[in-house]
C-alpha cells in the first residue's frame, strides 16, 4: 500500500529554486533513504513534506491532499526528527517525549498519554535517562529521546533528518535499528536523509539520490548504487564492493583530482 | 514461554515505576504552589500589620473574615476601617501586579526563547513612561482626570507592542524579530521622554521620575479590579498554551511538526502578555525586575514545563512585589520607598544566591 505518493513537487525560497519537480512514493513497511551531495535538497524535502515548509505541487497521504489538512492533523500523521537537538530551557526526558501527545491532549495529561510514554521509554531503554535533563545527554541519548518523541505522536511516516550525524559507530547501528523495526512491526513508513552510503544502503529498501533539487535515481539499493552513478552524484572515485546482501561503498579519491589516501 | 511471560511482567511493573516516578515529579511542583499560596496569605496578614496605627495579626484577619462570615467574625470599626479602607487594597494590588508581571515575564521568555526578555522587552516600559510624561509635562492625554496619566501609559503601551508586532510581521514573526524591534521602539520612547523632560519644569520632571520608579501607594479598589479583570481574562488562555510554549523552546520547526500554530501563538501570547503588563504598570508605574526574575527563581525550582512555570511564578512574582513593598513601607517609617527601588535590592541577594548554588543548567 502506498502512503506517501509526491507529484511534482517544487520549492523555492525566494527566486532561488531548491526542489524542481520531484515525483516519489513511499509505501508502508518501507525506509526510504535520502541520499545526495550537500545542498543538494534533503532537508528541504523533508520540511516540505512535514508541511514546515510549503511546497507547490501535490503530496497525498494514504490517498488525503495533506493541504487539506489541518496542522493538528498532520502532526498526528507524521512524526519528525530534527536534526538539531536543543531545548532552550531544562526539561526532562520525560517531559520531551511527552511532548510527542501534543496532538493529542489538551492542557491535562491524561493516563493513556502517561502510559503511552512510559512504554515508549521501555521500548527503547531509556529508563534510567527518563528524569535526567534533555539538555546533559550525550548526542546519541539525545537522538534516541527525539526518536521517541516522534514514535509518541504514533505516525504513520517518520521523518528524519540526518539520525546518525555526530553518532559514534554502535549508536548509529542502535538508531538504525529501532527505526528499521518500527517501520516493520507497526507497518509504518520511514523517510530518512542520511549522507553516509552505506548505512543507507544497508537500511533502506529503496533509496532516491537527490541531485541539484531533483530526483537523479531512485530504487533498490542493490540496483542502484554503482560506480558510475557515484561518479556522476558525488565526484568521487569509488569501489563498489557488491559480495554482500547489500552493496558495500569504499570511497577512493575525489575526482578533482586529490587522492583520498 | 515462561521466560517471555516473566519479562512481560516486568515490563509491567517498569512502566509503573516510571509513572510512579513522574507523578512525584509533578507532586513536587503542586506542592511548591501550594506552598507559595500559604506564604501569600501568610505574608498579606502580616503586611496589613504594617503601618502607623498598630493592629496585629489577629486582628487583621479577623476584620478580613468578619467582611465575608459576618456571622462567625466580628471586628472593631476601627480596625476594619484601617484594614478595609487603608491598606488591603495596596497589599491585593501587589499580589496582583506581581502576579501580572511574573506570568507576563514568563510568557515572554518561553514564546521568545530568550532568558533576558520580560514583560518589558518589546519596549513597553518606555512607552508607557513616555506617555506618562506627555500627561504630567505636557498635560496631554486620551481621557482627563484622574485617569489621564493612567490612560496615557496604558495607551502608549499597546500602541509599542503593536508596533513592534507590525514590524516583525513584516519580516517574519521570530524571536529575533521581535526582539529587536522592542529594542529599537524602547530606544525611540526613551528619547523622546527625555526630550519631554529636557523641556519639562523641575517639578514636573520630579514627578514623571517618581512614577517611572514605581509605587503601589496609587492603588485603590477600583484599580485593583480592573487589573485583577484583566489577569483574570488573560491567564486561561496562556495556560492553555502552555504545551504549545513548551514545544515552541524545542524550536519553531519541532513545534510545527508538533500541531502548533506557532506564529500565531506567539503573537496572541505576545498581546495578552502585553495587556496584563500595560494594565499593571498604567497604575503602578514602572515596576520592573520582577517579571525578569520572578520567572527565573521558579524555573530553578519547577523546571521548565509552563504548565507549572506560569501559574507558580505568578505566584512567585506576588510574593516578591508584596515582600519588596512591606519592606519598602517599614525600612525608613514614616518615609515610604518606591517599590520599584525595593524589590531590585530584595530580589537581586535571593537571585544571585540561587543562581550560584545551583549547579544544574536551568536555562
Amino acid at each position: 500500500m502506498v502512503k506517501i505518493t509526491i507529484s511534482d513537487l517544487s520549492f523555492s525560497y525566494r527566486s532561488r529554486k531548491i526542489l524542481d519537480d520531484l515525483n516519489l512514493e513511499v509505501r508502508c513497511s518501507e525506509v526510504l533513504g535520502l541520499v545526495g551531495p550537500n545542498g543538494s535538497g534533503k532537508t528541504t524535502l523533508l520540511k516540505c513534506i512535514d508541511q514546515i515548509l510549503k511546497p507547490k505541487g501535490s503530496l497525498l497521504l494514504n490517498g488525503r491532499e495533506i493541504g487539506e489538512m489541518s496542522r493538528q492533523e498532520i502532526a498526528r500523521f507524521i512524526g519528525y526528527v530534527p536534526q538539531s537537538n536543543t531545548s532552550s530551557s531544562s526539561t526532562t526526558v520525560f517531559d520531551i517525549i511527552l511532548m510527542g501527545r501534543r496532538p493529542y491532549m489538551g492542557w491535562r495529561v491524561g493516563e493513556s498519554d502517561l502510559d503511552k510514554v512510559a512504554e515508549i521509554v521501555d521500548l527503547l531503554d531509556l529508563d534510567d535517562l527518563a528524569m535526567k535533563d534533555f539538555n546533559e545527554l550525550s548526542g546519541g541519548q539525545k537522538q534516541k529521546v527525539l526518536i521517541a518523541r516522534a514514535i509518541c505522536q504514533e505516525p504513520q511516516v517518520l521523518l528524519l533528518d540526518e539520525p546518525t550525524s555526530n553518532l559514534d559507530m554502535k549508536h548509529q547501528l542502535e538508531v538504525l535499528e529501532i527505526v528499521r523495526d518500527l517501520v516493520k512491526e507497526k507497518g509504518i513508513s520511514a523517510v530518512m536523509a542520511i549522507h553516509d552510503l552505506n548505512l543507507a544502503s544497508r537500511f533502506g529498501d529503496k533509496l532516491a539520490v537527490l541531485l541539484g533539487g531533483s530526483i537523479y535515481a531512485a530504487g533498490d539499493p542493490r540496483s542502484l548504487l554503482n560506480k558510475e552513478l557515484i561518479r556522476t552524484v558525488y565526484g568521487v572515485e569509488a569501489l563498489v564492493v557488491k559480495d554482500l546482501d547489500k552493496p558495500y561503498i569504499v570511497p577512493m579519491r575525489s575526482l578533482n583530482g586529490r587522492s583520498a589516501g | 514461554m515462561a521466560i517471555t511471560f516473566g519479562m512481560v511482567k516486568d515490563r509491567e511493573r517498569n512502566r509503573g515505576r516510571l509513572k510512579e516516578e513522574y507523578a512525584k515529579f509533578v507532586g513536587r511542583k503542586v506542592l511548591f504552589i501550594t506552598l507559595s499560596v500559604l506564604i501569600i496569605v501568610a505574608l498579606a496578614g502580616v503586611a496589613a500589620t504594617l503601618g502607623s496605627a498598630n493592629l496585629s495579626v489577629k486582628e487583621v484577619y479577623t476584620a478580613i473574615l468578619a467582611k465575608f462570615l459576618p456571622q462567625y467574625f466580628h471586628s472593631t470599626w476601627f480596625s476594619e476601617t484601617i484594614v478595609w479602607g487603608l491598606r488591603l487594597h495596596r497589599i491585593i494590588m501587589g499580589i496582583v501586579a506581581g502576579m501580572g508581571l511574573a506570568i507576563a515575564g514568563a510568557a515572554m521568555q518561553g514564546i521568545l526563547k530568550n532568558p533576558l526578555a520580560s514583560p518589558f522587552t518589546l519596549g513597553i516600559a518606555s512607552a508607557a513612561g513616555f506617555g506618562a510624561s506627555l500627561a504630567i509635562i505636557m498635560g496631554a492625554g486620551f481621557v482627563g482626570g484622574e485617569y489621564l496619566i493612567i490612560g496615557n501609559a496604558f495607551v502608549f503601551s499597546l500602541l509599542a507592542s503593536l508596533t513592534v508586532y507590525g514590524l516583525a510581521k513584516y519580516k517574519g514573526i521570530t524571536p529575533e524579530t521581535m526582539i529587536l524591534a522592542g529594542i529599537a521602539i524602547m530606544y525611540l520612547f526613551s528619547a523622546m521622554t527625555s526630550f519631554l523632560q529636557y523641556v519639562g519644569q523641575s517639578e514636573q520632571v520630579h514627578e514623571v521620575v517618581f512614577w517611572m520608579m514605581g509605587s503601589l501607594g496609587r492603588s485603590s479598589w477600583d484599580k485593583v479590579k480592573i487589573v485583577t479583570a484583566v489577569t483574570v481574562l488573560c491567564l486561561p488562555y496562556l495556560l492553555l498554551k502552555s504545551w504549545d510554549i513548551n514545544a515552541m523552546g524545542a524550536g519553531d520547526e519541532t513545534a510545527k511538526s508538533l500541531g502548533v500554530n506557532v506564529e500565531r501563538t506567539r503573537v496572541i501570547c505576545m498581546m495578552l502578555a502585553s495587556l496584563i503588563t500595560a494594565a499593571v504598570i498604567c497604575f503602578t508605574g514602572t515596576i520592573g525586575f520582577i517579571g525578569l526574575v520572578a520567572p527565573h527563581i521558579t524555573r530553578m525550582v519547577v523546571g521548565g514545563d509552563h504548565r507549572f512555570l506560569l501559574p507558580a511564578s505568578a505566584l512567585v512574582g506576588a510574593i516578591l512585589l508584596l515582600g519588596a513593598d512591606s519592606i519598602a513601607r517599614t525600612i525608613l517609617a514614616p518615609v515610604i520607598l518606591p517599590v520599584g527601588i525595593m524589590t531590585s535590592f530584595l530580589g537581586v541577594p535571593f537571585f544571585i544566591y540561587l543562581f550560584l548554588r545551583r549547579r544544574k543548567e536551568f536555562w
